[in-house]
């Protein structure tokens, strides 16, 4: 067996995992930042106590536990009380809802971030509070937020590595399993380490090129 | 005939606290249709707070704001019985109301073109190519054509409130309301807006404004306000309300403001 032959051997069961931690980074991403500029949204809209109560206590029990901890309680915590999801589906679910409270805090800063007088002067032309929110706040939010949303892409397609846990088929799993099978420790982590590489620096490219796009001329 | 009996702007009566503290304690004035209307007094005296209160931007404690006899900011839900507007409530009456703001307020994501394009787009419910329209007859009156297209962070002190000043005209407003339009802009930069405004007032615009600058007053407006303490002190006519005060309180805020202005 040649070099490249053997090179290929393992590397094509990574690339295939590579499209799983794609998938699921892509899912958990929809989700935490539609979940998160949703609640942070409800909270902007309705400053009650009993609305930011039940947010307040959704984010800090996200983010103040560690994320593996969440990932054992939707897949083995759930199957205990008989709701067996799939591997992949509790990996999006789990990192999308830990995701969601991390957004929430950044988009929460994001609509402090646009000073008072920007939605007062959209009130007083005679918009709506809707109006004033699409039109006014959420542009002015995207800009303010895009560099710490891309932080956390970035943080989250290195996290789903912690999905391997609940047996989900992606980089790590699959590298463990092909370490076990054949003892090529380096060659298999160093390639896994390459295709963390060939996903995260386009998506940092990309994120530093939106931000570049989206900026305000001065 | 009664129309002409009903004051465009009618204020009866405004209280506003902020907690303890009475910022407005019963402010009542009108404004007629066509008249422009100065309130000038040292800070803190309420005539910002009092300018805020007719848009409900500081929803008042008491009082009752009325513009071409229609109650803003309340409604009645049965006789007698009245009840607070929400801001989606209030919107259609804030767009009868201009407003311009010491700090214009600009929204920076927009062109200057957009900014004043944005409400009659928006709000009036017009086609883009008609909001279009109306913002460039805007931005021209307010000489800022040539800026059209330029962010608001690239103007200076001065075209950014003239901008301001167009996007409040494109509401096609009944009433401006000007909170010290010229107080955050460099000294070089405050005549440029003041001509504005006074192109404005001869076009017979009416206008309540909240100004420092007592000459201003004296030349533009057809009636002053002295508010101190949250009350209106003295009014009337500028050459006498401003050559003549009454009050001593009226007397030291006049030397006070000619001694900084000399200065």
């Amino acid at each position: 067996m040649g070099y490249l032959d053997h090179l290929l051997h393992f590397a094509m069961p990574l690339v295939v995992a590579a499209g799983v931690t794609i998938e699921v980074s892509v899912g958990a991403f929809a989700l935490a930042t539609t979940l998160g500029l949703l609640l942070a949204s409800i909270r902007f809209f309705m400053p009650s106590r009993l609305v930011r109560l039940p947010i307040s206590i959704y984010v800090e029990v996200f983010r103040n536990v560690p994320s593996l901890t969440h990932l054992f309680i939707i897949f083995f915590g759930l199957a205990y009380v008989g709701i067996r999801l799939d591997s992949l589906v509790a990996a999006i679910v789990g990192l999308g809802l830990i995701g969601a409270a991390v957004l929430t805090e950044i988009f929460r800063a994001g609509f402090e971030a646009v000073h008072i007088g920007q939605r007062e002067a959209a009130l007083a032309v005679g918009m709506t509070p809707g109006m004033t929110f699409r039109e006014i706040i959420l542009p002015q939010t995207w800009r303010v937020t895009l560099p710490p949303i891309g932080n956390y892409a970035v943080q989250l397609v290195k996290d789903t590595s912690l999905v391997a846990a609940i047996a989900a088929p992606e980089i790590m799993f699959t590298a463990r399993n092909l370490v076990v099978n054949t003892f090529q420790t380096t060659l298999v982590y160093g390639i896994a380490a390459a295709l963390y590489l060939a996903i995260c620096i386009p998506l940092s490219r990309a994120i530093r090129r939106l931000e570049r796009r989206m900026a305000i001329p001065r | 005939m009664t129309a002409d009996r009903v004051p465009l702007l009618r204020v009866t009566d405004l209280h506003k606290r902020f907690g303890a503290l009475a910022v407005l304690k019963g402010v009542s004035f009108d404004v007629a249709a066509g008249e422009r209307v100065a309130i000038i007094g040292p800070s803190g005296s309420g005539k910002s707070t009092c300018l805020r209160g007719i848009n409900y931007l500081e929803p008042p404690t008491k009082g009752r704001i009325e513009l071409g006899g229609t109650v803003i900011g309340a409604c009645e839900t049965s006789p007698g019985v009245w009840r607070r507007m929400t801001d989606t409530e209030l919107a259609p009456q804030r767009a009868q109301i201009g407003m311009v703001f010491q700090l214009f307020h600009l929204w920076p994501h927009l062109t200057a073109r957009d900014n004043v394009a944005l409400q009659p787009q928006k709000v009036g419910r017009r086609p883009r190519a008609e909001a279009l329209e109306i913002a460039d007859a805007m931005l021209a009156k307010v000489h800022m054509s040539h800026k059209a297209h330029e962010y608001p962070e690239r103007l200076s002190g001065g075209q950014q409130q003239r901008v301001a000043i167009a996007r409040a005209l494109a509401q096609q407003p009944k009433l401006l309301l000007f909170d010290e339009p010229t107080s955050a802009l460099d000294p070089e930069l405050v005549g440029e807006v003041l001509n504005v405004i006074h192109e404005l007032a001869e076009e017979g615009r009416s206008m309540l404004l909240v100004t420092h600058e007592i000459r201003f007053a004296r030349e533009v407006a057809n009636r002053v306000l002295f508010m101190d303490d949250g009350l209106i002190v003295e009014h009337g006519d500028p050459v006498s309300v401003l050559g003549e005060p009454r009050t001593e309180r009226l007397r030291q805020f006049l030397r006070q403001v000619t001694r900084q202005n000399a200065a």
